[in-house]
């Protein structure tokens, strides 16, 4: 019984994870256009770069929050750096645009390789929530319960932003109708660099949040970014509401499947991707079709 | 005999002298690397090229292919059953791929591709009572049809070399067919070729199973040249390498997919092995030095670098980008020509 | 036997009633034309027609057989052929070719992968025969983006004769016409010969008045006024739809 009520718990624990990375990833598909196929590796960078902050190879160590939201700024500059150099001179060609992050992700790859090395490397659990929980016989680690906590913070702060912010309304703009927000005079071009800079930096505090739980590793990037499609096929392209349903759904799959079927684990995650796809490409809720 | 036969003619000479004028067994080896790779990459340009579909899982149905020859040979099964089995069921995954990822087109079909390779990679990764799962599976013996022997160096070459040359005969005669005129259309103007008669989608089917058949040949090679298949060959990564051949050498030509094959194949084999030995001195110089070896012993770098290079300066590829040049070279050299002061008057 | 019949037609797009009960009856040969205003439902009229947007309700019927749930290129093989508003050609390959995939496209010879199209000397010849019917014969070899877009109008017209129509579907053929192109291409028009059936959407009513039998006139996407040239102009309610509510 226990067995079935951490599994659980870990299911939704990387449902949490899951969203932190897909948020960012639906909202640059439902406005670009594009599955990002970089945002595996600003996953992984993110990651790796929080432990560089947290080991003291740098002249001043910080604290594991605080490292997550440096490597976080770190990377969403990164982001719109690269979405100001490489994807607006290819505006328009969506095409040319999902190649040119399938090149910057393997050439991320590398340099993450070449900077950290092919060896795992483990995060510690921050001070405080490295314990337990007991609740009647079951125990839960304490950390895992944090991270469903953040991603519902998070979850209602991006609906907030999106809902009563001006930003958000010209991204929910962008979203439904790029040419007409053009019309009404957003800045898309503009808005796109804020996005994926955003979208990167969300992506790397994941990373860094799933530290503890997934460590980082040389191919964290490709494990990743096919969860990340999968959410995003699932819930819809730039539907929050689908992320975190998506999200919350592929933690089960990922998880139980892992459990109970290991043989057939990707095939259980990518086969209700590829039904979906195949048969209601809008998602199950995104009203974007592809 | 026109100028294009001669040419021809010269060309599938070239290939036969190959392990003749080239005598040590690595640099063949490499030359039979690049005309499988090439036959993998033709493969991909049917639907990159012709159809206008790009593909991000077609590692998957070439490890397929590869899996199924080393999954039988390693049963004690003979090489002709398992080079069959191989096609057919090769064959079979390329009708499942196809049927799946033909619901969509553009970006949806990407990704669809995309995560029926994942499938077919987490399958081979996992399945370890199938697959041996990351420790992969060996193969011992290549094949000797009619007593030649493939186990050497040259020996698997020509074999290789009478494949690639079927297989780009064989595109250069789809391609020049009423279907391949087909195919084509149905990439510029979908809708237009709906209202025309066509079967759009029967046609990309055909396409489809045409490109497997190629993909699977070259997986077939791939294993026997290998002598090992592990799922590392169905990654993201090798569907990305194959279709930067195609993209880099000129989607939707005939030479393309065999000019970036041979520079894929040549930048990461022969040039790895280069060191940049002997530069000393100035921090720049040694800086670019380390870079530089850096680099070479990265695949993963250059290969994103290389494809952004391309996608970003040069889209069309090296063999259109190659022709463009060499035309406009031609039209100036003339333009040279008929621009000497006359007293006939300016030409046109 | 009339040659199309299209009874209760009806689509809506969201929450646009774009067409609304449409009863058109053509009979052989007959020259037919559609006018309305702009966003009257004209092109989507034909497209319900072609089978490219499926109908909500109603029927289409060719020669008196019920094509409504048949795919569009089924329609074409039944002989039905259109041309298009907005001009979608094969730009990268020559005018010659465009005719030839428009031929192509009624033969079994387009599943073949063996023989070489290039050779097919009937074909060719065909092609290049139908390119004669509309004046473009002399530049067949020209690629389509250097040709004018009077000359890729004809094209239109080349692909869509080269089909052997029985029933042909003009969608505004002389847009964006110079006043020497429009007359080529009215006595293209005329000189079709009336085993054909023709339906023309067009604008210009001075070219398409005389080349028309009887006109239906649409007004969001419902049939107002239907008649003989000289009862549809002088009906009150085409003063009405043109000159304002």
């Amino acid at each position: 019984m226990t067995f079935w009520l951490l599994l659980t718990v870990n299911s939704v624990t990387f449902g949490g994870l899951l969203f932190l990375l897909s948020a960012g990833f639906s909202l640059i598909f439902g406005l670009m256009r594009i599955p990002n196929l970089t945002h595996g590796s600003m996953f992984m960078v993110g990651a790796y770069l929080g432990t560089t902050f947290l080991s003291g190879a740098l002249p001043f160590t910080l604290n594991f929050w605080f490292a997550a939201i440096l490597a976080a700024l770190e990377v969403a500059i990164l982001g719109a750096l690269m979405e100001r150099l490489l994807l607006r001179r290819l505006a328009g060609e969506q095409l040319a645009q999902v190649l040119v992050t399938l090149g910057v992700s393997f050439m991320v790859a590398d340099l993450c390789l070449m900077g950290w090395g092919g060896d795992p490397v483990s995060v510690a659990t921050p001070a405080g929530l490295a314990g337990f929980v007991r609740f009647g016989t079951a125990v839960f680690p304490l950390y895992r319960l944090a991270v469903i906590a953040i991603a519902v913070v998070f979850a209602i702060v991006l609906w907030l932003m999106l809902e009563r912010t001006r930003l958000g309304a010209m991204i929910r703009a962008g979203v439904d109708d790029p040419q007409m927000a053009r019309v009404v005079g957003i800045r898309v071009s503009q808005l796109f660099t804020i996005v994926f800079g955003l979208g990167a930096g969300l992506a790397a505090f994941a990373g860094m949040i799933g530290g503890p739980i997934l460590s980082v590793y040389p191919g964290l990037d490709q494990d990743m970014l096919p969860l990340a499609l999968v959410v995003v096929i699932l819930g819809g392209t730039g539907s929050l509401l689908g992320s975190f349903i998506g999200s919350i759904i592929v933690g089960f799959l990922y998880n139980f499947g892992q459990a109970l079927l290991p043989e057939l684990a990707y095939f259980i995650l990518f086969l209700p991707m590829v039904l979906v796809l195949a048969l209601r490409p809008q998602g199950l809720f995104g009203g974007q079709i592809l | 005999m026109t100028g294009r036969h001669v040419a021809i003619a010269a060309a599938v000479f070239a290939l036969i002298a190959v392990p003749y004028a080239i005598t040590e067994a690595y640099y063949v080896n490499v030359a039979s690397q690049i005309l499988l790779y090439a036959i993998f990459a033709l493969g991909l340009n049917v639907l990159v090229g012709y159809a206008g579909l790009v593909s991000l899982g077609h590692a998957g149905l070439f490890g397929v292919a590869s899996y199924v020859v080393a999954y039988l040979l390693a049963a004690d099964h003979g090489h002709a059953v398992a080079i069959l089995a191989s096609l057919v069921i090769g064959l079979v995954a390329t009708a499942g791929f196809a049927a799946l990822s033909l619901r969509a087109t553009g970006i949806s079909f990407i990704m669809i591709t995309l995560a029926l390779g994942e499938i077919i990679w987490g399958l081979a990764y996992r399945w370890i009572s199938l697959t041996n799962g990351d420790n992969g599976i060996s193969v011992t013996t290549r094949p000797a049809p009619f007593g030649l022997s493939l186990a050497t160096a040259s020996g698997f070459y020509y074999t290789t070399l009478i494949i690639f040359l079927f297989a780009i005969a064989a595109t250069a005669i789809f391609v020049g067919s009423p279907l391949g005129a087909a195919l084509c259309g149905t990439r510029d103007q979908p809708r237009r070729m709906n209202a025309l008669g066509y079967h759009v989608w029967m046609v990309r089917f055909l396409a489809f199973m045409f490109s497997g058949l190629l993909t699977s040949l070259a997986g077939i090679l791939f294993v026997y040249y290998n002598q090992f298949i592990s799922p590392q060959t169905l990654a993201l990564t090798a569907s990305a390498e194959v279709l930067l051949m195609v993209i880099s050498g000129g989607a939707g030509t005939l030479l393309g997919p065999v000019v970036g094959a041979a520079l894929v194949v040549i930048v990461k084999n022969v040039v790895s092995g280069v060191r940049l030995t002997g530069l000393s001195g100035a921090v720049l110089v040694v800086i670019v030095r380390n870079v530089v070896n850096g680099l070479f012993e990265h695949w993963n770098f250059l290969l994103g670098a290389i494809f952004v290079a391309i996608v970003v300066l040069m889209p069309e590829g090296l063999v259109p980008g190659a022709v463009r040049l060499t035309r406009s070279a031609w039209r100036a050299a003339n333009r040279q020509k008929t621009a000497a002061p006359s007293v006939a008057g300016p030409k046109q | 036997m009339t040659a199309l019949a299209v009874s209760g037609l009806n689509k809506t797009f969201g929450g646009l009633r774009v067409t609304t009960n449409v009863n058109l009856k053509v009979d052989p040969g007959e020259r037919r034309l559609i006018i309305g205003p702009n966003g009257a439902g004209k092109t989507t009229l034909f497209n319900l027609i072609t089978g490219e947007i499926a109908p909500d309700s109603g029927s289409v019927l060719l020669f008196d057989r019920d094509i409504t749930r048949m795919p569009s290129r089924r329609r074409t093989h039944l002989g039905m052929a259109r041309t298009y508003q907005i001009i979608t050609l094969f730009a990268r390959d020559t005018i010659l070719h465009n005719v030839r995939l428009a031929m192509l496209g009624l033969s079994p010879l387009r599943w073949n992968p063996l023989i070489a199209l290039n050779r097919q000397r009937d074909l060719t010849v065909q092609c290049r025969d139908a390119l004669k019917r509309v004046g473009l014969e002399h530049i067949a070899e020209r690629p389509l983006a250097q040709t004018s877009y009077g000359e890729r109008r004809r094209v239109e017209i080349a692909m869509a004769l080269a089909q052997n129509p029985k029933v042909l579907l003009l969608d505004e053929p002389f847009a964006g016409l110079s006043i020497d192109e429009r007359q080529d291409v009215r006595k293209l028009l005329r000189a079709i010969p009336r085993d054909v059936t023709i339906v023309m959407i067009e604008h210009d009513m001075d070219t398409a008045l005389e080349l028309a039998d009887r006109i239906t006139l649409l007004h969001f996407g419902e049939v107002i006024v239907e008649g003989t040239r000289a009862e549809v102009v002088a009906d009150p309610r085409t003063r009405e739809v043109y000159l304002g509510e």
